[in-house]
């Protein structure tokens, strides 16, 4: 299989403390990959490093897109990343709280789009057709994602689990080929964890994206992922199907403790 | 709800202020007689009145309050008023149509004086525009703005002094330095955020105006530059009554095209990309946003409006020095954005009327002019923390109904 994301020795230090410690990780297109792991793993600045927030202390990240050429993610700036097709959610929701939900997509929309100051204050054709297209794009992803009801209400007043879904919404108006998702079951009731288990095949059947996921809802993670990675202490400790990670007894230690058993 | 305990509140309220004014409220001691004298009739002024207030305060308060429980169940009924006027066309069109009215008609039927002070009042109308979009849209606080005006006021000065150039040729000639000044400021201020970047701008700003007082060769230090010409109109000579009408005009047509302008921006691409910005910083950058070009973009286009504002400034006054470019000025300009409600055009609108205009017509009250202005400003703030206008910002909505069909519109409120 061929890795369309190949992270290689990656390594971050904050000070003193190593978050991450050689992590290698290769994610194939199409793959559901999730990345598992106690609190305080590294899993979220693994997250951080790939979208140019952090920038590594080591290792290199690479993108291989089949008819493109090859990427290093490497001190690209966080929107360069994005442009380059990844598109990340946020653990604790960050969304733009005072603006609709379209309009919340039509952000995701502004890295595939051009106009400026000039074509903004002249408002000519071109702005104006540019402008439509993003609006009708932007409901799109809403109407695919299923949150064409609510496209004229606040951010902040959607419930928690729509707004989960509109940082999903959000990032796919970035079309990525690449989707990170960072705990998107988090606090989520069991309903709603089963429609977003949905959504995220569906994305990736429909839509043909890979998908990356943090998760802690095990369920979740067992039932969605094609391969998982465990890491503890910034290191990667297994990979494999869901299978095998259930019988880990790596996996097994790092959760529950030396003497589980005992 | 409001009843008895509240009144007691009031009540205990006006006891300890009588206990706190007593000593110079209420004896007198007479110097010339040598006896004290006990004024007992003012303190049950001071009782009285101070328990009303208290009453009325906590009674303005509660309201408030419910009415915010109200928005927050969402059964408001009401819309703002602003909004009612702008949607309905039976309200709107007379609206204009006297604003309109008043405006062509205002120096005509009023004393220079007045004349006056309402062209300084729209300029500030355009500094605030300009500040509103960097503190408003995009949320970067800027306290040394002032330094953007005075680019553009020195521009014109020099300019004029040393080639003899012209109000017209020099307006956007000072409003290119500002965007210049904006840019050169940008860069350093990129990585900061909140209150750092309201302390590195302040410096700024002091810096601009230190250069000016202290560089004499280059503009002429505190004794400032005089004798700058009033706008021209094709050399036709002007009294200086119909100077001030012509530049009154002048100023109209400036501020509608500023709110042309800045309308255009903030419902842009670009607009909406200074928004998110301000909401969230991190966000907005993982979604694609470049930070760099988007703060620098709305450094720019603050200041642009700025140096526009200056030129006018300079002409309007005919003589500049530094002593006009102090932080006061970038307080003022940032209170008429937040006071006018931060983000929405006519709300700045009429917080630069309110603000330049009310100190002017409390001249009545002499002494007691910026006692009343201050507590005009304290009761906006506690009742109308967002601004005399609630932001008006044009929302998208999305109204097409068939889904394979969609069609983009925006209404646009206020």
């Amino acid at each position: 299989m061929e890795p369309i994301l190949q992270v290689n020795a990656l390594t971050m230090d904050f000070g003193g403390l190593r978050a991450l410690d050689r992590l290698d990780l290769e994610i194939g297109q199409r793959e559901i990959v999730a990345l598992i792991g106690p609190n305080g793993a590294g899993k979220t600045t693994f997250f951080n490093c790939l979208t140019g927030i952090y920038p590594p202390t080591e290792g290199e990240m690479l993108i291989r897109r089949p008819d493109r050429k090859t990427k290093k993610l490497n001190g690209l700036k966080p929107n360069h990343v994005t442009e380059a097709g990844l598109a990340r959610t946020f653990q604790n929701i960050r969304l733009f709280q005072n603006m609709t939900v379209l309009e919340n997509v039509m952000i995701g929309r502004h890295c595939r789009t051009s106009a400026g100051i000039i074509g903004a204050i002249a408002k000519n054709k071109a702005t104006r057709q540019e402008e439509n297209k993003i609006v009708e794009d932007s409901y799109a992803v809403l109407e695919k994602i299923g949150l064409a009801e609510f496209v004229n209400e606040f951010a902040k007043n959607l419930p928690y689990g729509a707004q989960r879904r509109l940082e999903i919404a959000r990032a796919m108006a970035t079309e990525p080929f690449l989707l990170l998702l960072d705990e998107p079951a988090a606090g989520m009731n069991p309903l709603e964890t089963r429609e977003l288990d949905e959504l995220i095949v569906r994305i990736r059947d429909q839509e043909g994206i890979t998908i990356l996921l943090i998760e802690h809802d095990m369920k979740l993670v067992m039932s969605l992922s094609d391969r998982i990675y465990v890491v503890d202490y910034g290191k990667k400790i297994a990979q494999g199907t869901p299978q095998e990670i259930k019988n880990n007894p790596a996996v097994i230690k790092a959760y529950l403790g030396e003497d589980a058993d005992a | 709800m409001f009843g008895f305990e509240e009144i007691k509140k009031s009540f205990l309220t006006s006891l300890w202020f009588m206990f706190l004014t007593f000593p110079i409220m209420v004896i007198r001691v007479n110097t010339v007689q040598n006896i004290v004298e006990w004024r007992w009739e003012r303190m049950f002024m001071i009782g009285i009145g101070s328990f009303f207030l208290s009453f009325l305060w906590r009674y303005l308060l509660e309201r408030k309050e419910l009415g915010q429980k109200k928005a927050d169940l969402g059964e408001v009924d009401s819309i703002p008023w602003n909004r009612r006027i702008a949607r309905e066309p039976r309200f709107y069109i007379p609206a204009l149509i006297a604003i309109c009215v008043f405006v062509l008609v205002f120096p005509f039927t009023f004393s220079l004086y007045q004349t006056t002070i309402m062209i300084t009042a729209l300029i500030y109308v355009i500094t605030g525009l300009g500040l509103n979009i960097v503190v408003g849209l995009a949320g970067l606080l800027d306290l040394g703005y002032v330094a953007f005006y005075a680019v553009g006021a020195y521009s014109y000065a020099l300019l004029n002094y040393h080639f003899g150039l012209g109000f017209w040729t020099v307006l956007p000639i000072g409003a290119g330095m500002g965007l210049i000044f904006g840019i050169l400021l940008g860069f350093p201020v990129l990585r900061l955020k909140g209150d750092y970047l309201a302390i590195v701008t302040l410096g700024f700003g002091e810096i601009i105006r230190l250069v000016l007082e202290n560089w004499n060769d280059f503009s002429f230090g505190p004794s400032g530059i005089a004798n700058i010409p009033r706008p021209g109109l094709f050399g036709i000579q002007m009294s200086l009554h119909q100077a001030t009408i012509y530049l009154y005009f002048v100023m109209i047509f400036l501020v509608l095209v500023t709110i042309f302008v800045v309308r255009r921006l903030q419902d842009s691409r670009i607009g909406r990309a200074w928004i998110a910005l301000r909401e969230d910083e991190v966000a907005c950058q993982a979604m694609g946003i470049d930070k760099t070009w988007t703060k620098l973009s709305a450094f720019a286009m603050g200041a642009t409006w700025a140096g526009m504002a200056g030129v006018v400034f300079a002409a309007k006054t005919t003589f500049i020095n530094p002593a006009s470019f102090t932080l006061w000025e970038s307080i003022i300009i940032l209170c008429v954005v937040v006071l006018g409600g931060m983000g929405s055009v006519i709300g700045v609108i009429f917080g630069a009327l309110t603000l330049i205009l009310l100190p002017e017509y409390l001249r009545a009250f002499s002494e007691y002019r910026l006692l009343i202005f201050g507590a005009v400003l304290v009761v906006m703030m506690v009742f109308r923390p967002g601004g005399i206008v609630s932001p008006e910002r044009r929302i998208y909505q999305f109204k097409g109904t068939a889904p394979d069909k969609p069609k983009a519109e925006a209404s646009t409120p206020g």
